[in-house]
């Protein structure tokens, strides 16, 4: 079967000048990446090929100087995230005819991550985040002797296999929304692996971590936009674990963030009136008193209100509100 | 760009990781040198488990004796027994460090069976063991703030007088080549499945170690014994991994039969793998297999043990053939998976060669000898892995700083260039790449005999005279991959020139090296090592070493 692959071409030498079309430069102010050329080759290969046996084709058979990193094929190294049709995706688990458009497979670096030739993007910041939330077990004393295993149960441990199957392709992180305007956030894969530590029944220092992750660039800073679970290779489900060290952090009594009383706020409005009050949500997440941080939003409220997007001035309780509170006792815990 | 450090490990999978935090923890200044990030290793692909007799039920002994058996007596004894009572310690280490691993109801760490076992003693992570643990040491290693240089290429040792003082690397993100120079160099650079076609292992398993040890004077070992392992998948060639017979899968042929009964009634589909992968061809042989397949049946392990036991190979059969194990049995044949000889070592991992060490599957210490068991290699890793780093910063502690080294490097930049420089021939690096791996595995696989192994080493010098005409089809200095590939071949084909002289050789079947000329195996003879030395573009030297044997006479194998 005939594919057509266009691939976004980039050398800091730039060597691809004759044969590549400019390519559209990618219209988010994040693109964190020089303008891509687009080179297109057609491959003959089997109707259930992947993505990544055409770009091994290309750079074997028709044009060496085609940089891509793969090594196993089959989804276990990590090596090959890069952005398929405009998403981030393992080139060796996605099949060709899955992602044929128009004709055609558009493969590029991902433009959230800084680029260093053709496919081949700078890792630095996905490793620096995985670094930032010390991913190494910190022994609950006393640590056994050298010739006996912490006693767990099996269905602690099989908690956490979710989030060891991590391969750290990236692929969530190079789709990450809050990453995309936010490059401090620590990202899904590196909150992922906070709560496979945290999470440790042998981890002593889960307090500690549960601090620091909830400052500004940790598990708040997430938007709940799901990108990192639709497009995670490995069914890691990154804002899953990030739900659960909220969960754990809140529990533990970090409660004085922005995040917490964001949670709190729209969880009381909807407790009270049954539908969410926008008007008084910004300032009770920020604080009612800091006034410097309520001014800094004041650009995004005006351009709400250019967009038509003014909530209601008078908020209205909704008919049965009783049963919402029903609801949230019911549910017991924190909001009741 | 000149650097110093104590210890260069070069390779960063299990072996190469667990030696630099050793020698870290030995007070060594340590830099690992690796041309993929650590995680990117193959060591991930491991899937089983990793073996040791931990427990009153099981005994040091009985894991050794398994493992000479399996090793069809070619191990040295007295390395598997170093191995075998260290695993347990190991391993516990291991679980300190934070790895995952499966438990029995009463807390303590679960088992599983494998093949060539007595006993279950495999201890595992679902069917991600080897990814389990390379991630919990590459944390280990960013803990002790270990130097990586990452995504550097080495393209030479450096030695001084007949001493390993460092290497020469190729940094892929700059072009820049690197002169890195210490007192002592551990080699666990990986396995060099390239070579063959198909193969289990990734597009980086090139052999770079053994070629570079060997090209600077260290001998290689048992290269003869190359492992198919019975069960990967059909097309991909993909590892599907012994844990799945090991929870209780069944091998059929196309009448539905389990016909490893005809070849190993006791242990069945739990025989040794060069055992169940000669059943295997066997069968497709005589027309009883599945257009070149057998099948691997899981179906009766139900649903919740595939899920929770074996989700990778659930996923990867459904991502490349679209079959659900859970309704149909697997396509499987065998297919070259790991190669049990290497750069000689004792068991502290030194080779012959001062300051140069070697540990993992690049290395042969022997405890493998003519064939591996399953879950032995992981613990390869780290028993060998962490007495090599050991060793290896004890030695830089009493030896002096290299001072040399810049003719080397300007010897490489030269060579380089005049790679790049040449002129295209029609001559590519993966045609030729692949026609070598075509012919080793039609002709040094898993049936040999004097005939093809002639016929593959007139082809071998044929490939290596066209290497030379090989031209680079990139001349940018960024990233490079079409030159690192033309090296990369280079190292195949000197891995490829001693497997085939060793298999030569060796006129007897022992193990994984099945000679149809020579079917029985022949202890009068040949309970010795076969060791290559390179001597420059001439013939290598051949020489022998025996057996040790401590306490496990060979006898008739088996299962």
């Amino acid at each position: 079967m005939q594919f057509t692959i266009e691939v976004g071409r980039y050398s800091p030498e730039g060597t691809y000048a004759e044969n590549a079309v400019p390519g559209k430069p990618f219209p988010a102010p994040w693109d964190r990446s020089p303008a891509r050329r687009y080179q297109t080759y057609t491959v003959d290969l089997p109707e259930h090929a992947v993505v990544l046996d055409a770009l091994i084709a290309i750079r074997e058979y028709q044009d060496q100087s085609l940089a891509v990193r793969c090594a196993c094929r089959s989804a276990i190294c990590g090596s090959c995230a890069m952005w398929i049709n405009g998403h981030s995706h393992l080139a060796c688990k996605s099949k060709l005819s899955a992602f044929t458009k128009e004709g055609k497979t558009r493969v590029e670096s991902p433009p959230s991550m800084p680029i260093i030739r053709d496919l081949v993007c700078d890792m630095k910041p996905f490793w620096d985040k995985h670094l930032a939330v010390k991913p190494w077990l910190q022994n609950k004393q006393p640590v056994p002797p050298p010739n006996e295993e912490y006693r767990v149960s099996n269905a602690s441990m099989e908690e956490l296999i979710q989030e060891v199957s991590c391969i750290s392709c990236s692929a969530c992180l190079m789709d990450c929304e809050s990453f995309a305007v936010n490059p401090d956030f620590l990202g899904p894969q590196a909150l992922a692996q906070a709560y496979r530590y945290a999470g440790d029944p042998r981890d002593a220092e889960t307090k500690e971590r549960l601090a620091e992750y909830s400052k500004p660039g940790g598990i708040w800073d997430c938007t709940h936009c799901y990108e990192c679970v639709t497009q995670c290779p490995k069914g890691v489900a990154p804002l899953d674990q990030i739900l659960k060290l909220r969960k754990m952090a809140v529990d533990a009594g970090f409660t004085h963030n922005a995040g917490t009383r964001h949670a709190d706020a729209f969880a009381e409005s909807v407790r009270e009136s049954g539908r969410l009050n926008e008007l008084t949500l910004m300032p009770k997440s920020v604080g009612f008193f800091n006034i410097v941080d309520q001014i800094k939003t004041l650009p995004s409220a005006f351009n709400l209100i250019r967009a038509g997007k003014l909530p209601p001035l008078i908020h209205k309780k909704i008919p049965g509100v009783n049963r919402i509170k029903t609801i949230f006792e019911r549910v017991g815990g924190r909001f009741k | 760009m000149i650097t110093d450090h104590d210890v260069i490990v070069l390779g960063a999978g299990l072996a190469g990781m667990r030696a630099a935090l050793e020698a870290a923890r030995a007070g060594a200044d340590v830099a690992i040198v690796t041309k993929v990030h650590p995680i990117r290793s193959h060591s991930s692909a491991a899937q089983g488990g990793i073996n040791a007799a931990i427990g009153e039920t099981d005994s040091w002994e009985s894991h050794a004796f398994d493992t000479v058996k399996g090793s069809d007596y070619l191990a040295d004894q007295d390395a598997v027994e170093v191995m075998c009572q260290e695993a347990p310690r190991d391993i516990i280490e291991f679980e300190h460090m934070g790895v995952i691993f499966y438990r029995a109801p009463d807390g303590r760490l679960g088992t599983r069976a494998f093949g060539g076992a007595s006993q279950a003693r495999t201890y595992f992570v679902g069917d991600i063991t080897g990814q389990a643990l390379l991630v919990t040491l590459y944390d280990q290693i960013l803990k002790a703030g270990v130097k990586v240089y990452e995504e550097w290429y080495a393209t030479a040792l450096h030695m001084e007088d007949g001493e390993c003082r460092g290497l020469v690397a190729l940094e892929m993100v700059t072009g820049e080549l690197h002169l890195l120079r210490s007192k002592a160099v551990i080699v666990g650079a990986g396995g060099l499945g390239r070579l063959y076609e198909p193969s289990t292992n990734a597009l980086i398993c090139t052999g770079d170690g053994y070629a570079l040890a060997y090209r600077a004077g260290a001998p290689l070992m048992d290269m003869e014994m190359v492992q198919y392992h019975p069960t990967t998948l059909a097309g991909s060639g993909f590892l599907m991994t012994e844990a799945a017979r090991g929870e209780g899968a069944y091998l059929l042929n196309s009448l539905g039969e389990r016909f490893m009964k005809r070849y190993a009634p006791n242990k069945m589909e739990l025989a040794a793998r060069d055992v169940t992968s000669r059943a295997e061809a066997t069968e497709i042989a005589e027309g009883r297999g599945i257009d070149g397949n057998v099948l691997l049946d899981l179906r009766h392990l139900g649903p919740d043990v595939i899920l929770r036991k074996l989700p990778q190979i659930h996923e990867m059969a459904l991502d490349y053939l679209s079959i659900d194990m859970i309704e149909d049995p697997v396509p499987v044949r065998p297919g070259m998976h790991y190669q049990m000889g290497g750069i000689k070592t004792d068991v502290d991992g030194a080779t012959v060669v001062p300051g140069l060490y070697a540990a993992g599957e690049v290395a042969c210490v022997s405890v493998h000898g003519g064939n591996r068991l399953g879950a032995n290699s992981l613990l390869d890793t780290i028993v060998f892995g962490r007495r090599s780093g050991k060793v290896a910063a004890d030695y830089a502690k009493n030896t002096p700083a290299s001072t040399g080294g810049e003719v080397l490097l300007r010897n490489e930049q030269e060579r380089l260039r005049e790679l790049l420089s040449r002129p295209y021939t029609g001559e590519t690096n993966a045609g030729l790449r692949l026609e070598l791996a075509m012919m080793m595995d039609k002709l040094v696989g898993l049936y040999r005999d004097e005939a093809g192994l002639r016929e593959a080493l007139d082809k071998l010098e044929g490939f290596k005279k066209r290497y030379q005409t090989i031209a680079v089809g990139d001349k940018g200095r960024v990233f490079n991959q079409a030159l690192t590939f033309s090296l990369e071949l280079g190292y195949l084909l000197d891995c490829g020139e001693t497997i085939i002289r060793s298999a030569i050789v060796r006129t007897e079947s022992r193990g994984a090296h099945t000679r149809t000329d020579f079917p029985e195996r022949n202890d009068a003879e040949w309970l010795k090592h076969i060791l290559l030395t390179c001597r420059g573009e001439e013939e290598p030297e051949l020489s022998y070493i025996p057996v040790t044997i401590t306490r496990w006479q060979p006898e008739v194998r088996t299962y």
